[in-house]
Formats: C-alpha cells, sequence, structure tokens
C-alpha cells in the first residue's frame, strides 16, 4: 500500500509539466491554433525562470518572468500565424528549434549552477492544511509543492473560464468557426493572440516547474521532450482540460512505473513503457474518428489560417 | 505580400537559431604561442557544448591545461553531431591550421578514422573508440577503479545495507561500472546489494530523478549513477540521504548529500601526446590508462563521508596504482551465485569490454 501511495504521489510530480504544458495548448488549440513549439516555449520559460531566481532570489518575480518567456515565444507564433498566416505547423515547428536553441545560448555558462536556497525552499512539498488528512488521497494529492497545488487551481480556472463563461464560449465559437464569430461581432483577432499568448505563459510555466522544482540546477534540454508529450495529450483528453488532468498523471505514471517493476516478477520492457504512452495516443485518436461525436472532435476551424476577406 | 513578409519572417527565425543555437565557437589563436611551439596546434570536437557540466567539460579543462602548460594554440567545436556532419568539422579544423585532432565521442569513431585515412599527415586521437590507423589512436581510461573506490564509501555509509545505482544503457561500460562499484561496497560490506534502475537516457535529469525516487521509495539510503546529469544526486539530498556522483565534483549540487564522485582527468594524458608529437617520438596506440596514470580518479571525501573511509580508500587506491591489486581479480560470483571468475585469475580487458553480465549482490537484470 505504501508503495503504490509513493508511485501515485510520484506520478503527480511526474505529470505536472505535463499538465501546465497541455492546458496551454488546449487553449490555444480552441481558438483554431495549432502550436507545436509547446516544447520551445517550455524551455524559453525554463531558462528564464532559472535565470530570474538566479539573480533575484525571489519565487515569485522567477513564476511570473517564466510566464512571460513562454508567451513571448507565442507572441512570434501568433503574430506570424494570425496576423501573418503563415502555416501554423511549420511556424510551431520552427518555435521549438529556436526556444531550443535560446535555452541552450542563454544557460551556455549556467550549467551546473543550483537554484538559490531561498526559491528552493519555497517550493518545497508541504501538507496543505486540512485536505491532506484525508486518508491515502491526501498522502497523494495533498502533500505536493505549492506548484503542484497551483496546477490543480489552473485546470478549475481553465475549466470554469471555458465552459461557464460567455468569453469561453466566445473561444469555442472562434476555434470552431473563425468566420461565424466574426459575423457575431467577436473579435476573433484579439482573442488569437490573447489566447495564444496565455496557453504560451502556461507551457512556461511547465517548463518552470523542470528547471525550479524538478531539478533546481541547470541542464541543457531539461523538458527532453515533454513538449511534445503534451500535444499527444491534448488529443488524448480530446481538448478537455479536465480530462488533461486524467491523461497527465497517466503519462506521468507511465514514465516512471518502469522504475517500479523492473525487477518484480512482472517482467515488462522499458521500450515496451516508453512506447505506451503514443500507443494509447493512436488508439484515441482511431476511437475518436470511429465516434464521429461532435463533443469529442477537435475544433473545426483547427489549422486553418482565418481571412476575413474570403469569408 | 504578406505571405511573403511571413517568409521573410520564418527566415529570420531560422537564421537567429544558426547564430544561437549550433554555438559552435573558436577560440583566436592566441598572441604568446612561440615560434618553437607553432608547430602544432591542436583541434577538439565536442559531443556537448564545453560547459556542460559533465563529460565535454572535462576534455575542456584539459584542453586549457594544454594550453597553458605547453605554450600551444587550440580550436574546438563544441555540440557536434555524431554523425556525417563530425567528418566536415574535423576537415574544417584541419583546414584552420590544426594538425592535432582529439575526437571525445564513441560516435565520432568511423568519421575520425575516414578523416585520419584523407590526411595523412594529421595525427588523429579518438577516445572511448576502438578503431585505430597508422595515424589515429584510441584512448580511454579505466574509470572503474575509481567506481570501485566510491563503492567503498557507499559501502561503509549505509544503513540499510541497500544502495540505488541509476544507470543509462545496458552497455558493457556501464556493467563495467556497477559491477565495479558492487566489488568496493561488499568489500567492506558483504551485506549489501546494489539495487540497479534503467533510465534508457544520458542526459534527461527529470527521468533519471525519477528513477532514484523509486530506488528511494526501496529503502535505499546511499544513491549513485551513471548519467551525465545530476538528477539521482536531487533526489537523495531532498530526501535526506547521501550520494555519489559521476564524471565531475557535484558538491555544489547537492551539497548535504554527495560524498564524493569518479571523475575524469585527462590534462596529464594530452600533455604527454602532444609533448610527444612534438618530439617526433607520437606513434598511434590503443590507451586504456588507469589511476596509475592519473586519468581518472576519486574526487576527493567530502565531511559526508563515513570515519574510516579516507584511509580504506587510500590503502586500496595505493595497491591499484603499484599494481597489487585488480578490481576484477578472482574470485568473483555471477548473480547466482556462481563463479565467474576463479581464484588467481583476472578478467583480461577483452572480457572487460564485452562483459554482459552482474556479479553477486546486484539486484537488477544486466540485459535489455
Amino acid at each position: 500500500m505504501d508503495a503504490t501511495i509513493s508511485f501515485l504521489a510520484a506520478a503527480i510530480v511526474a505529470g505536472t509539466p505535463l499538465l501546465f504544458a497541455t492546458l496551454g495548448e488546449i487553449i490555444t488549440e480552441k481558438v483554431g491554433n495549432l502550436n507545436l513549439g509547446v516544447e520551445g516555449m517550455m524551455l524559453m520559460g525554463a531558462i528564464i525562470g532559472f535565470k530570474t531566481a538566479l539573480v533575484t532570489h525571489s519565487p515569485i518575480i522567477a513564476l511570473l518572468t517564466s510566464m512571460l518567456a513562454g508567451a513571448a515565444g507565442a507572441l512570434i507564433y501568433a503574430v506570424l500565424t494570425v496576423s501573418f498566416r503563415a502555416n501554423q505547423v511549420v511556424t510551431g515547428l520552427t518555435l521549438t528549434t529556436f526556444g531550443t536553441g535560446f535555452a541552450g545560448f542563454l544557460g551556455q555558462n549556467l550549467v551546473g549552477q543550483v537554484v538559490p536556497a531561498t526559491v528552493k525552499s519555497f517550493f518545497r512539498p508541504f501538507a496543505f492544511p486540512g485536505l491532506s488528512k484525508i486518508p491515502v488521497l491526501g498522502e497523494i494529492f495533498f502533500q505536493q509543492d505549492i506548484f503542484v497545488y497551483l496546477s490543480y487551481l489552473s485546470v478549475f480556472i481553465v475549466g470554469v473560464y471555458l465552459y461557464k463563461t460567455s468569453f469561453g464560449l466566445n473561444v469555442r465559437a472562434v476555434g470552431e468557426n473563425p468566420g461565424a464569430a466574426d459575423v457575431a461581432s467577436i473579435n476573433t483577432t484579439f482573442y488569437k493572440y490573447f489566447h495564444i499568448l496565455l496557453g504560451g505563459a502556461l507551457c512556461g510555466l511547465g517548463g518552470a516547474y523542470l528547471s525550479l522544482v524538478y531539478i533546481p540546477v541547470w541542464q541543457n534540454n531539461v523538458t527532453a521532450g515533454r513538449g511534445w508529450i503534451a500535444v499527444a495529450l491534448v488529443i488524448f483528453a480530446i481538448w478537455n482540460p479536465y480530462k488533461a488532468v486524467i491523461g497527465s498523471y497517466l503519462f506521468g505514471g507511465l514514465d516512471i512505473i518502469g522504475f517500479r517493476i523492473q525487477d518484480t516478477s512482472f517482467p515488462v520492457s522499458m521500450y515496451f513503457l516508453d512506447m505506451l504512452p503514443y500507443i494509447v495516443t493512436v488508439v484515441i485518436l482511431v476511437v475518436i474518428s470511429f465516434r464521429k461525436s461532435k463533443e469529442n472532435a477537435p475544433p473545426q476551424g483547427l489549422g486553418n489560417p482565418y481571412f476575413r476577406e474570403e469569408r | 505580400m504578406k505571405k511573403t513578409v511571413s517568409i521573410l519572417l520564418i527566415m529570420c527565425m531560422f537564421l537567429a537559431l544558426a547564430l544561437t543555437g549550433c554555438g559552435q565557437e573558436e577560440k583566436a589563436p592566441g598572441e604568446n604561442a612561440e615560434a618553437d611551439n607553432s608547430a602544432v596546434k591542436v583541434g577538439f570536437v565536442y559531443v556537448g557544448p564545453a560547459s556542460d557540466g559533465g563529460w565535454t567539460t572535462s576534455h575542456d579543462v584539459a584542453r586549457k591545461q594544454l594550453e597553458n602548460n605547453l605554450n600551444i594554440d587550440t580550436l574546438y567545436k563544441e555540440s557536434v553531431p555524431e554523425g556525417p556532419e563530425c567528418e566536415k568539422v574535423i576537415n574544417d579544423l584541419i583546414d584552420q591550421g590544426c594538425n592535432v585532432i582529439f575526437s571525445t565521442s564513441f560516435g565520432f569513431m568511423d568519421y575520425t578514422l575516414n578523416a585520419a585515412k584523407a590526411h595523412p599527415d594529421v595525427k588523429f586521437m579518438h577516445c572511448s573508440g576502438y578503431m585505430t590507423n597508422e595515424n589515429m589512436g584510441a584512448y580511454f581510461g579505466r574509470i572503474y577503479q575509481a567506481r570501485y573506490l566510491s563503492g567503498i564509501a557507499a559501502g561503509m555509509k549505509t544503513k540499510t545495507d541497500k544502495i540505488g545505482y541509476v544507470a543509462a544503457y545496458e552497455i558493457p561500460e556501464v556493467l563495467r561500472g556497477i559491477n565495479a562499484f558492487t566489488l568496493g561496497v561488499r568489500s567492506v560490506n558483504p551485506d549489501a546489494t546494489v539495487h540497479v534502475k534503467w533510465t534508457h537516457t544520458w542526459i534527461d535529469a527529470a527521468k533519471a530523478k525519477d528513477a532514484a525516487v523509486a530506488l528511494l521509495a526501496e529503502d535505499c539510503d546511499v544513491i549513485t549513477q551513471h548519467q551525465d546529469a545530476p538528477g539521482p544526486q536531487i533526489a537523495a539530498e531532498e530526501k535526506g540521504v547521501w550520494s555519489i556522483g559521476y564524471n565531475m565534483d557535484m558538491k555544489d549540487v547537492a551539497p548535504k548529500a554527495y560524498i564524493t564522485a569518479p571523475v575524469w582527468n585527462w590534462g596529464p594524458y594530452y600533455e604527454k601526446q602532444v609533448k610527444a608529437i612534438m618530439d617526433g617520438t607520437w606513434k598511434a596506440e590503443n590507451y586504456w590508462g588507469g589511476m596509475e596514470d592519473g586519468i581518472v580518479d576519486l574526487a576527493p571525501l567530502t565531511e559526508n563521508a563515513p570515519e574510516g573511509a579516507k584511509e580504506a580508500i587510500e590503502k586500496v587506491k595505493a595497491e591499484i596504482i603499484d599494481g597489487s591489486f585488480k578490481v576484477f581479480s578472482g574470485p568473483i560470483k555471477g548473480q547466482a551465485g556462481e563463479i565467474r571468475v576463479a581464484e588467481g585469475e583476472t578478467l583480461t580487458d577483452e572480457e572487460l569490454t564485452s562483459m554482459d553480465w552482474f556479479v553477486e549482490g546486484v539486484v537488477g537484470n544486466p540485459k535489455q
């Protein structure tokens, strides 16, 4: 039992950077833009957050600047795809390469440097008052660091925003059919810009979780492909922030389960386990395309640039 | 019109990437080069950034020593991919006047050999491979000797008699390290076991940390690693237990956990080789040096080290250096308790470089 609880608690931690990045990408795709630059924006957030922590010794400022860095990466993407209507896939891929180089360049002389003690202690896990007393669930969900609690809050806010507010309705309208949204006098350009930037900020936070909390020592390429898993997770979660929680923790758990069963009587190849998240994603894609239900479909306008003149 | 602008902007991003991302740097020729030494110019090919804080940094430190001690010029190219581009980079270095090339990653081997055949007047040295040529030597260090010594510290430190080992891939180099470490552990603590977790990555620090967290959940109280990233050190620090690093001193990463680390020290070997080239006595060789040459060593023990470890380690280290002690001398038992190396026998270098089994006391699977 203890082993299971410790595994599940570790799965939450492994899933948290994925959760932030997935939420960010869901918001971006909800306004109809496919941004494959998640990995790049995560790395931008990771390096800027780390650098800020080194200079200011302030965890709050480090969090804010990491969000700004992610948003700045997203701004490049937004200018190109929304204003200039460049190909979204190519632009996103470019952003990933750019962000990787950006972080490598700024971090050149930071490798091996350690986050200041004030920041480290701020991000230390603590028992959430009250809720941590719940048997089992409390131990799994509420003995974590402040970043993890922030991720719970983000899911809730994003969920309510998208499904319970008129702004969220507009967001979904822009993503489904920007022409119709435009007719309904929704400022599509503003909505696209704002949510692409917001998505970038969340990706930046996901990167900062890795560089500030989980590995508080600067490492080149600290995300190591997690941005791509987040892109797959959006499909897994069928563009739903609540399902993103399940997906993130499941993928986080799959990432680490290999270490827990390597020398038990249950022999599974590590390579197979590394493949599992992607196999699951492919299966879900197939299932979605068979069921063809409107709720589970991607936003209809996803990937298409919007020209008012072509309406 | 707008399409043109966007294409231009994308091209700008690519350009920015080319300028920042690759980060290949060159050092301008030193001004203090004397006439005698201008005949030799050494070029280095690195697989990672010079400041990676691990493998590549250990080579770059040696490059700087070479510059200062022999007063010669060096150039380096960093973050070179392990592919055909390596050969281009080597040719580039030769065009810039290098007549000695060190390529420091296993994946550069074939391309270094091609370049060596194309440039018979240039001397090549390739790290961690096995191919040689008239003008191309191979070199590597017996880091497993230092791992044995770090095992002594771990064996004396552990209270739970369980030691965690986060390892990258099931290849002979890694298995050799795990076995040497375990032999060291059990030379002072015959009851202790070494628990291995495979990560299948050299550089993913978070995954390496995940593996260490799993080992800590199994009651291990000393963690060591064959990874380039310090994730496992951080896991040990956060849990309040102990750790042994790799590649370089990792004191700053985990001040309360870190005990010591097997480290590389390429400087003396590089100096010897370049001097031989300058004297005209250089010959291509396949060199696998150990502690006696100082090419591998154990980082200084910190105050986290167990009492008596320093003396015990110094004693064995002296025996390794004078050749009276060999790490892989029998009797050595395999994982199932069967005799793998009989009393009086020692594993040959061929057996060491093709090792695919675990010694007694390792918990884990040596095969994929």
